[in-house]
């Protein structure tokens, strides 16, 4: 490969060719602030916080780092008077079209525009005022809210909207000073086919695009004596809400977690993976019927309610290649109203059944139609694992010094397959461990199925079931989604079962996650980190069978019978709406 | 606010036709939407919400894509013009003699902003720079009648005069 010398403040740095400033100035430790700059997505060098001196021979010129690359003999200065006064000077030209009501955003703790008027320090945030214009607030979305008055149009959101997503709804329109981020003619969010992912809330460096915060209605709920409200938190939470107090990205903080749950006063504190391992149950089995009755395939898995929202918007068509089994959140929510409200002989109206989620979808999907197997919606608030830590601190609660405590039983009773839902392919390999058992009778030799592990945005498997050749696909993003299921359409791919995750990575790097400042997403692999928390739980895990979970056993027994008959066909399993765009 | 056109669509299936073939001819072409959306506007004289969800679905870019670049260029128009143009110089000359104040009288009288269309199409507002009658300034123009030494006073009776 070949290499280039350069010079940061001095330091000698060697670097591959078409290596940025950004990423040389790295190896010598330097850190130069972004704004606009997302690794492959955004590198469109326009918000010039992240300029520095360079000089090729022919004297210093001011440039963007993030997108210069770097050239033989290159003396680079970061923090020269000029570039500091050129990033202060920026900064304050942002600030004075930014409402700054910095005490009640949500992005109070972790906003980098803040961070970054910190660093540089800016001593004057009014320093150059003028006319603005207001923006209304768009609350159109189930699941989020839009103010373009805190926006610093970095296009970030834009661009994960478009690249990641395939989705496109939002976008820069007008130009010059009326420039604004917003769908087409300005009709609201909820208007339009946005699939909830959020995954521009989580790039967003300002709080100008932010989930609906349901906090209140949960701490309304429990304090209301009438309710009986019990909590589940979903697999890839507890491998992300730990950010949120210090802890390192990928820290397991299952323990703590469930103590904080408790102490905030859920009367019962349980765990979606259970709901997980009931999804392998009613879908391995739905696969096996596909497969033998000559049902429609690729079957699709339809865990992921942004996935489900995208495929109902941009491949209707598709919408009978999605398993009919609802989501782990919302089998949960049934089996809780069902199933067990009968067995606590509790009224399932006076049961409140609150999600702690990974994800904005979710928000959506609690008022989706044939939700209900209870009469009353199988789940009632969804928050994300961002609003729970806000919960957790509103209640005063010391995260770190709790101790690590478990789930409740039944609900909370779980195996190491319901684990591993949270990052991409593990939906997939949770339902090989079972599907073997279930189309030959027998135990799958190997429980490891790491071929359908890892981030890549695309993969495929084949494996060997009995007499079947099942054929496997797994996609994350659903711009990747798009891409796989072209190939289903044009007849080039012949899969058996596809699992799709709305974000890219899968839950872990959900739109409901702590958000990571750009300063680390840029540079950490993030959805791996958070991801091999979830695998080392597995590995450790005493079931890692769905079909193993002595309470999912149980459960079969005492109500549904046996898995894809009538009842959890009632209760388990939903519809889909063909949407168009 | 929406900024769909209240103006009610009237594109006729020639119409259609016609922006299909255009669509098909520029579709395979690197930068397609503006060759697409320049011929689009020649054939409806405007490109509203209907004219967009075509374009969108036939060359597969989503419609806010499209419309984040006809809302970028001066030259694509949201609204159809009226049956009477109207027109207000807003360059230097007119502008200090007061012109700004008929245009906002006239946005307050026909109730649409500039750019817009009143919605039983009759009539249109749009500002223009110099037309080079500074002498007669502030000016206005209704298709191609000019009117000049205007003062505030005088937007209703010309509007009368178009009924």
């Amino acid at each position: 490969m070949d290499m280039i010398n350069v010079k940061v403040n001095g330091v000698d740095v060697s670097a591959p060719k078409g290596t940025t400033i950004l990423q040389a100035a790295r190896l010598a430790n330097v850190d130069i602030p972004t704004l606009c700059y997302l690794k492959d997505i955004n590198e469109i060098g326009a918000c010039r916080i992240c300029v520095v001196e360079a000089d090729e021979g022919r004297g210093k010129r001011l440039v963007a780092s993030c997108v210069y690359p770097i050239s033989e003999g290159m003396q680079i200065f970061t923090n020269t008077p000029k570039v500091l006064e050129s990033r202060k000077k920026t900064l304050q030209l942002i600030l004075s079209t930014h409402d700054k009501k910095c005490t009640s955003c949500v992005r109070s703790e972790n906003c980098e525009l803040k961070k970054m008027c910190h660093d540089m320090g800016i001593e004057d945030e009014f320093k150059y005022e003028g006319e603005n214009i207001p923006y209304e607030i768009d609350y159109s979305a189930a699941h989020m809210i839009r103010d373009n008055n805190k926006c610093v149009l970095c296009r970030r959101c834009v661009a994960v909207c478009n690249a990641n997503q395939g989705v496109g709804v939002i976008g820069a329109n007008e130009r010059g000073f009326k420039t604004h981020i917003s769908s087409a003619f300005e009709l609201g969010l909820g208007e339009t086919s946005c699939i909830s992912c959020g995954q521009c809330i989580s790039v967003c460096p300002v709080g100008a695009i932010t989930e609906k915060d349901d906090t209140g209605k949960v701490l309304e709920a429990i304090a209301d004596e009438k309710k009986f409200v019990i909590v589940q938190t979903a697999p890839a939470v507890r491998a992300g809400l730990g950010e949120e107090f210090g802890y390192p990205m990928g820290t397991n903080v299952e323990g703590k977690m469930a103590a904080a749950l408790r102490r905030i006063g859920f009367d019962k504190v349980f765990d979606t993976d259970f709901g997980a391992d009931l999804t392998i149950m009613e879908e391995a089995t739905e696969l096996v019927e596909r497969v033998k009755n000559g049902g429609k395939l690729p079957m699709i898995t339809s865990c992921s309610p942004g996935w489900v929202k995208y495929c109902e918007h941009y491949f209707p068509d598709m919408i009978e290649n999605l398993s009919s089994c609802k989501s782990p959140m919302q089998m949960f929510g049934a089996t809780a109203k069902t199933y067990y409200a009968q067995k606590m002989n509790i009224d399932p109206k006076d049961m409140v059944v609150v999600a702690v989620m990974p994800c904005t979808a979710k928000k959506f999907e609690i008022g989706r139609d044939d939700q209900s197997a209870a009469g009353v919606p199988d789940v009632d608030i969804s928050i994300t694992t961002r609003e729970l830590a806000r919960l957790i601190k509103r209640c005063g609660i010391k995260f770190t010094e709790l101790p690590d405590e478990k789930f409740d039983e039944p609900l909370g009773i779980s195996t190491g397959a319901g684990v591993i839902f949270g990052a991409t392919g593990g939906v997939m390999e949770a339902a090989l461990r079972s599907a073997v058992k279930f189309i030959t009778g027998e135990e799958a030799g190997n429980i490891d199925f790491t071929e359908v592990r890892g981030t890549q945005g695309i993969k495929e498997a084949s494996y060997k079931v009995g007499d079947l050749d099942v054929k496997v696909a797994v996609a994350s993003g659903t711009a990747n989604a798009a891409e796989l299921l072209k190939k289903v359409q044009k007849g080039e791919a012949d899969y058996t079962f596809i699992e799709i995750m709305g974000c890219p990575g899968g839950c872990v790097n959900g739109g409901g996650q702590p958000q990571v400042p750009a300063s680390v997403r840029n540079f950490e692999d993030v959805r791996g980190i958070r991801a091999k928390a979830l695998y080392d739980q597995d590995a450790k895990m005493e079931h890692r069978r769905s079909h193993e979970n002595p309470a999912i056993q149980a459960l079969y027994k005492e109500f549904f019978e046996k898995p894809g008959s009538h009842k959890a066909h009632e209760v388990l399993h939903t519809s889909y709406v063909k949407r168009g765009l | 606010m929406s900024t769909i056109s209240s103006v009610p669509f009237a594109g006729t299936p020639e119409q259609e036709k016609k922006l299909r073939e255009i669509i098909a001819k520029h579709k395979e072409e690197k930068g397609c939407l503006m060759p697409i959306l320049q011929q689009a506007q020649e054939v409806y004289g405007y490109l509203p919400i209907e004219v967009q969800k075509i374009i969108a679905a036939e060359t597969g870019y989503p419609l806010e894509k499209i419309y984040g670049i006809v809302t970028f260029y001066a030259q694509f128009a949201l609204n159809p013009k009226g049956k009477y143009r109207i027109s207000v110089c807003l360059g230097t000359a007119c502008y200090v003699k007061g012109s700004g104040d008929i245009y906002n009288k006239l946005i307050e009288k026909l109730g649409i902003e500039g750019g817009g269309c009143t919605p039983d199409g009759k009539f249109s507002l749009e500002a223009c720079r110099c037309i080079g009658a500074c002498g007669l300034a502030p000016v206005l123009t209704v298709n191609d009648d000019v009117f000049g030494r205007l003062t505030v006073d005088d937007v209703d009776k010309i509007l009368s005069q178009y009924d």
